[in-house]
């Protein structure tokens, strides 16, 4: 034993432990993210089954089962429920029924022994709506403007196409009212500026009144046409609906125009399901969110947090940059650069919620404040860059990272050998010419290393963007057609935020779950690809900028 | 004594047999850079006491003496390289054709423009063979394509590199050897044509055959160029300079004629380095 503690081999075991705990977290991690993300969108079988729990009424029960647990019988029995003495533990199952409009209950635990044992019903159908979560029954009849067009074996097939056509109709009145009708009040909210500049401008000439009279003119007549079409759209998509039985036997009626999609998960092939699997993926990447977010995609988030990084780089970058050379090449070594430095370096401890203090007490209001007054005079007392925003998120973030490149630069420079810099300088280069012909492209793969440590920071920092620009629900993209595109003053979603947003803020705790796992998954490969692609950027600099000693 | 005498002799004789050249002296020279009382300070101590000495045109000056005599220091004062060290300090004087270097109005980037410098570790930049050559004329502004072409290619030349590169003068300049490397630095230091070009040791990073290479070169470049070159090597000192200047704790103890100072040296210091007795 003594000589087992002497040869060392307890270090060994130790630092070999603390590496592999390390990597079985990391693992697990990844492991549980990944399996409860890419699960979320798996079409589940639907069980039908009678619940009979002794001194309550009987219960039709017929939903997809999410998870079970084994409970003590005990504790059952201390809940109330009557339990038989000698069992000892008891299996309980959660399940998801849906129809919360219809039942006010969408989700609910059930002890096995009370069940009957389950079917799963060919023609069990799960509809997922615009409104109230999924439905879940059998469908019945199909109905054209209230008369009945099909039912039995021809239901199905006919009611497919019917949802197709719906579908269609209502994608293009998105498209209508989020695109054009978007267009027309941009347009038109552009008009009511430009009249209130001139007045406060003392230039409003009965001309030019008459000129913006004239544009909102042609605007309300636009409008007018889209509105019509819009009613005439709303008619159309109306028309069929879906008499549903539920699982205690009552009929509702569903209208068409109100369904996403429908399945029939038991009667599906699994390579159906797993097609069916990847539409919804794909949904749920490139949809907008509805229902207070727990329904429908996150696109909208993506989109925010993409942008929101992009626009930080942006930022950071160059003055991170700026300010590591300066540090290194210019600035006189001493005791303020060294105050100066570890300032800077501190200043990456500093929490992130302060820094989201700092964004909004200094860049929004303050900052935000003298920009509205002297650049957007007629849009007050409406803010236009005085509210939280994109720009000013980013900026916050930028901040934030700013230390994180300006060490990265400052190594970076240092590590370039003194030879080079005296190469250039005797060739007659004065400093300047040597830094930004010699030095720097030589340091660019670690600017890019210090680029690729702030984006894993900023994309997945969600505290200070609470209070500097970041949403629960953004009305817009930041980014869209109407001039001048890129749009830095508005609100952006974000997927930290949605994670936050969708699991703790959302009134169905149950239906959010999964998209808590599968929204965390989609912010863990986007940081991943972003990271991937800087580091190949910088693997490119690296290539081309090799030195002999690499 | 006389022993030393024996070896000296023997010494010069096998370096100079081939040559059988005549004693060169200063007094016939032209001039190029002359150094008056020059003193320098690093802090508070005192690297260079008090230098005068002539640098005649269009010859090899070599700089021999042992390390930290100060022989790289006072090279660097040619083309104020010093400059860059934050606690040096120069008095005294160097004058480059009638203008003291140390003035005011010398603006230092065409200083360095007519006073080449090769330094002891091949230093090419990051770029193509071809962009490392015309990286002096970009400085300069020039950007005609086909004056670039000729500097680039009568530079490689002068080197005795163009054929070696010639075929891939795009690619990366870290991608040659290190005797090539230290051949394409010097190209890279005539193409923009200086008066003088100085060498700190350029050959103690390489090996005896790009040893060899450069050796000659030297011997090519100083019918155009007036070559300064600090080396540790004695013998290249005594194979490839014209006049010596032998330096000892930042005092320069004699200098003059290769020959002269090899075979019958003025001060008994000197005979002591050059016959190993020194240390």
């Amino acid at each position: 034993m003594k000589e087992w503690w002497k040869s060392g081999a307890p270090w060994i075991w130790l630092n070999g432990g603390a590496v592999t705990i390390s990597m079985v977290m990391v693992f697990g991690l990844i492991t549980l993210i990944l399996v409860r993300g890419f699960s979320a969108f798996w079409p589940h079988p639907v069980l039908q089954t009678t619940y009979t729990q002794p001194g309550e009424a009987q219960l039709e029960i017929l939903g997809s089962l999410r998870r079970s647990q084994v409970f003590t019988a005990e504790a059952m029995r201390d809940a109330g429920l009557n339990i038989p003495q000698e069992q000892a533990l008891v299996d309980r199952h959660l399940i998801k029924m849906g129809n919360r409009d219809v039942t006010g209950r969408d989700f609910g635990f059930f002890v096995a022994d009370f069940m009957t044992p389950w079917s799963f019903p060919r023609d069990a159908t799960v509809l997922e709506r615009r409104e109230w979560g999924d439905f879940i029954g059998f469908p019945v009849r199909l109905l054209e403007a209230g008369g009945s067009v099909a039912t039995g074996d021809a239901l199905w097939p006919e009611f497919k196409l019917r949802l197709a056509r719906s579908n269609a109709l209502y994608d293009e009145i998105r498209q209508i009212e989020r695109v054009d009708i978007g267009r027309i009040n941009f347009a038109i909210e552009r008009v009511r500026l430009d009249r209130r500049r001139a007045v406060l401008r003392d230039t409003l000439t009965p001309q030019l009144e008459a000129e913006l009279a004239a544009r909102r003119a042609a605007l309300d007549a636009d409008y007018a046409v889209l509105e019509a079409r819009l009613d005439e759209l709303y008619q159309e998509a109306g028309r069929d609906s879906l008499v549903m039985r539920v699982a205690d036997g009552r009929e509702v009626t569903v209208r068409l125009a109100d369904i996403v999609k429908a399945w029939q998960p038991n009667n599906m092939s699994v390579l159906q399901k797993v097609w069916f699997y990847l539409l919804d993926f794909k949904d749920f990447i490139f949809g907008y969110p509805r229902e207070a977010n727990t329904e429908g995609g996150i696109f909208p988030a993506i989109f925010g947090t993409v942008v929101m990084v992009l626009v930080m780089s942006i930022i950071v970058t160059p003055f991170g940059i700026l300010a590591a050379i300066y540090l290194r090449e210019y600035a006189k070594q001493g005791p303020l650069l060294r105050t100066v430095r570890i300032s800077v370096y501190n200043l990456a401890g500093v929490p992130s919620i302060v820094f989201g203090v700092f964004g909004l007490g200094f860049f929004v209001y303050f900052m935000g404040g003298a920009i509205d007054r002297t650049f957007y005079p007629e849009a007050l007392p409406a803010p236009t860059f005085g509210t939280p925003g994109l720009f000013w998120a980013s900026l916050t973030l930028a901040l934030l990272t700013l230390p994180v490149v300006i060490v990265s630069t400052e190594e970076g420079l240092a590590r370039i050998p003194s030879t080079l810099r005296e190469g250039s300088l005797a060739l007659g280069a004065t400093k300047g010419e040597t830094l930004w012909k010699v030095v720097v492209p030589l340091a660019t793969p670690a600017m890019m290393t210090g680029l690729i440590l702030a984006i894993a920071r900023a994309a997945g920092e969600v505290a200070p963007l609470m209070l500097v620009g970041v949403v629960k629900l953004a009305p817009t993209l930041p980014i869209d057609g109407n001039f001048p595109f890129i749009h830095l003053e508005r609100k952006i979603m974000h997927l930290g935020f949605h994670i936050y947003d969708v699991g703790f803020q959302s009134p169905h705790a149950e239906a959010a779950e999964q998209l808590v796992y599968a929204t965390a998954l989609i912010l863990v490969l986007l940081i991943v690809m972003l990271n991937l692609t800087a580091i190949t950027i910088r693997n490119h600099l690296r290539e081309k900028y090799r030195a002999e000693s690499d | 004594m006389k022993e030393t005498q024996n070896t000296v002799s023997s010494m010069a004789a096998s370096l100079f047999q081939d040559s059988a050249r005549e004693a060169l002296s200063l007094q016939d020279e032209d001039i190029t850079l002359s150094v008056e009382g020059l003193d320098l300070y690093y802090g508070d101590t005192q690297a260079l006491k008090g230098i005068n000495m002539q640098i005649p045109s269009r010859r090899v000056t070599a700089f021999i003496g042992p390390s930290g005599c100060g022989k790289s220091t006072l090279l660097r004062c040619f083309n104020r390289m010093n400059d860059l060290v934050d606690i040096c300090r120069i008095e005294g004087r160097i004058v480059l054709q009638g203008d003291d270097i140390y003035s005011r109005a010398t603006d230092i980037a065409e200083l360095r423009r007519r006073i080449g410098m090769v330094f002891q570790k091949p230093n090419p930049f990051p770029k193509s063979i071809y962009e490392n050559v015309a990286y002096g004329l970009r400085l300069q502004g020039v950007t005609n394509k086909a004056l670039l072409d000729e500097v680039v290619e009568r530079s490689l030349k002068s080197v005795a590199l163009w054929d070696e590169v010639k075929d891939r003068l795009q690619s990366n300049a870290f991608g040659l050897s290190g005797g090539q490397q230290q051949r394409l630095v010097i190209a890279r230091a005539i193409a923009i044509e200086p008066e003088v070009i100085l060498l700190d040791e350029p050959t103690s990073a390489l090996d005896p055959i790009s040893t060899a290479k450069i050796e000659e070169l030297i011997g090519e470049l100083k019918t155009q160029y007036t070559i300064m070159i600090v080396t540790h090597n004695m013998q290249q000192a005594a194979r490839v300079s014209d006049y010596t200047a032998y330096m000892y704790l930042g005092e320069l103890v004699e200098y003059g004629d290769t020959i002269t100072l090899f075979t019958n040296p003025r001060e008994k210091a000197t005979e002591d380095y050059i016959t190993g007795r020194y240390g």
